[in-house]
């Protein structure tokens, strides 16, 4: 019975036979992968944070702001008069004011850094991350007692392990911390600083007295976005869903910043320089070979079965590659998981997958332009020495 | 696949003409080429660079389509053969020896030797297998698991003949299989090719300008300018 496993075996001889060019070609492959993989997981990453301080805040489903707000990171501020009116929606399970602000904290030994106060409801705590790494919520129900999240913490009273006691500077108070928690790291690395409500509304020393956002609980059976129109119908101010908030934080930044088009620019730059080296060498290495595929071609071997060898050689070298470059990739974020500069970058399988697209185009394009070399070329190309 | 052979002769060229290109840069390559060649002989086509005699070998091989005239190898017209099937004709009846060698560097002398069987659909290990028979009867037993650097130009040589003859092909064309040999290599090589190809159902075909190895042709056939010039039967160094 006819098989190819014989042209397979001369396939995979070929590819792996040259070392050199067979691992040049892998790596080329895997260099593309890690780069591609890497910048779009930062950039993915880098937007992700613009939305830290929404996704944080669990308990409620609906954020209330000024009709004007574009992103969370930038605030009007409300009067305790919209809090009432919004309570009064029909629909609304409850509703807590959420104080956001910048205070310049400061260390007993005279480290001092903006930092970012939150300002949460003084009875639920709302906004409050849930996952404490030492003391706990009831610590905020002490006076002058604040949370603090690790970026402060460790940049205020150095590594681990956490401890609770150690006294801040908060404008023109002097606080305790009572707790230490995990929140998501903001776009710019600032510590966190959460407070409740009425004692931040003293830290936060210039900034109007009034509350930066109204959080919300819609009633069971109440549909958020219908809750939404409701309280903008009632009350003239702006309401969300803590999702389309945070794509609306998300999309001000890319339509606002450098950001996309900078790492847009970088991800192109790492696309094309992937396209190019593993293009270039998976043609150098067809070219190499091309006159061992005309001798093939000359014995009897059909130009089907020649590019049934060279796909066999280009599925070779991308799984591997591919492979390689991603587990890279991965074990990068892996190993700088508890760095607080690059916590909350990931992996993300989205990217895993679309990077494989990516790496597996440009493949195909070098596999075709290389496949049509050889299918295209004079056979008696042989006889010419 | 193939047809009646033609009598005793392998391959008959009948006024085959081919040109390259059009117009002003056309290059009229072959005029009108009648040639044969018989079965059991080794017939030389001897001629300068540029006389044509590679475009020829392309034609008879099947690789090449020509223009005018008509080509019956071992009784089949190729140019009546889509791709695929004069491919398929190519693997079970003809043997090639290139110029180059053309020995595929990651292969040891017994993969590559058994490549034709590897092509034809044979197990591997049944292919490798006879490909070390072979190379054994050629005296490079010992060299069957050197990849083709390892190995004399003299035995690279030996492999791509065993190559070119491990399916028993009736015919076997050589491109120039002296020219990257020194004269003594180059006349030891003549003399296996005559003692392992020759046979009386076997036509082998040698392309060549080396006027060295004139003597183991039964048959020369000088070309130039695309046209044979002269064919005369010698009867080979026996």
């Amino acid at each position: 019975m006819k098989t190819e496993s014989g042209l397979r075996f001369i396939a995979w001889q070929m590819l792996t036979g040259d070392r050199p060019k067979y691992f040049g070609l892998v790596l080329a492959i895997a260099f593309s992968t890690f780069l591609m993989s890497h910048q779009m997981s930062i950039f993915v990453g880098l937007l992700d944070r613009t939305r830290s301080q929404i996704r944080d805040v669990q308990d409620a489903s609906v954020w209330v702001m000024d009709p004007k707000t574009q992103y969370v990171d930038e605030v009007r501020a409300l009067s305790f008069q919209d809090l009432y009116y919004v309570r009064g929606v029909e629909g609304v399970q409850w509703a807590v004011p959420l104080l956001k602000g910048v205070v310049r904290a400061k260390a007993a030994d005279g480290t001092f850094r903006n930092s970012i106060l939150m300002g949460v409801d003084d009875a639920s705590l709302t906004g409050l991350p849930q996952k404490f790494l030492a003391g706990d919520w009831r610590a905020l129900r002490n006076p002058k007692t604040v949370a603090i999240d690790r970026v402060g913490y460790e940049y205020f009273f150095g590594r681990r392990p956490y401890q609770t006691g150690q006294e801040l500077e908060l404008g023109p108070q002097v606080v305790r911390v009572g707790a230490v928690v995990d929140a998501s790291p903001p776009f710019v690395n600032l510590p966190v600083i959460y407070a409740r409500f009425s004692e931040a509304l003293d830290m936060a020393g210039r900034e109007p007295r009034q509350l930066s956002f109204i959080l919300c609980k819609a009633r069971p059976g109440v549909n958020e976005e219908d809750l939404c129109r409701r309280i903008n119908a009632a009350t003239g101010l702006k309401s969300l869903t803590s999702g389309a908030f945070g794509r609306d934080t998300i999309w001000y930044y890319i339509r606002n910043t450098g950001i996309p088009i900078n790492f847009g620019i970088t991800i192109s730059i790492a696309l094309l320089v992937g396209a190019l080296v593993s293009g270039q060498t998976f043609s150098l290495f067809i070219l190499e070979n091309m006159k061992y595929f005309g001798a093939l071609k000359a014995i009897g071997v059909t130009s089907a079965r020649i590019v049934g060898m060279i796909v066999m050689q280009a599925l070779i070298v991308l799984a591997i590659g591919y492979s390689v470059g991603i587990s890279l990739t991965a074990l990068f974020f892996e190993l700088t998981k508890d760095n607080l500069d690059l916590r909350g970058f990931r992996l993300l399988p989205e990217i895993m997958l679309l990077t494989g697209g990516l790496i597996f185009a440009v493949v195909l394009v070098a596999t075709i332009l290389s496949v049509r070399r050889v299918v295209v070329a004079d056979p008696a190309v042989v006889f010419r020495g | 696949m193939s047809g009646s052979d033609n009598g005793r002769v392998a391959v008959v060229c009948r006024g085959v003409e081919k040109a390259f290109g059009t117009g002003n840069t056309r290059l009229q390559v072959l005029r009108g080429v009648n040639l044969e060649a018989p079965y059991g002989e080794l017939t030389f086509l001897l001629g300068p660079s540029g006389s044509g005699k590679t475009t020829l070998l392309s034609i008879i091989a099947g690789l090449l389509k020509q223009d005018q005239g008509g080509v019956q190898v071992l009784g089949q017209d190729l140019r009546k053969l889509r791709n695929g099937e004069a491919a398929l004709f190519r693997l079970r009846n003809i043997g090639f020896v290139f110029q180059q060698f053309n020995l595929i560097p990651a292969l040891t002398a017994a993969e590559n030797t058994a490549v034709p069987l590897l092509a034809a659909g044979w197990k591997r290990k049944a292919a490798i297998g006879q490909a070390r028979e072979f190379l054994a009867d050629l005296g490079m037993a010992h060299r069957a698991d050197e990849v083709p650097s390892k190995l004399s130009g003299g035995e690279q040589q030996r492999v791509a003949f065993a190559r070119a003859l491990i399916q028993s092909p009736k015919l076997v064309i050589c491109d120039e299989p002296t020219s990257a040999l020194d004269g003594p290599t180059g006349r030891r090589v003549m003399e296996l090719l005559r003692r392992i190809a020759l046979s009386p159902d076997r036509a082998v075909l040698v392309v060549t300008h080396d006027f060295r190895i004139l003597e183991f042709a039964d048959r020369v056939a000088e070309i130039r300018d695309g046209v044979i010039e002269k064919v005369t039967t010698t009867g080979g160094a026996r």
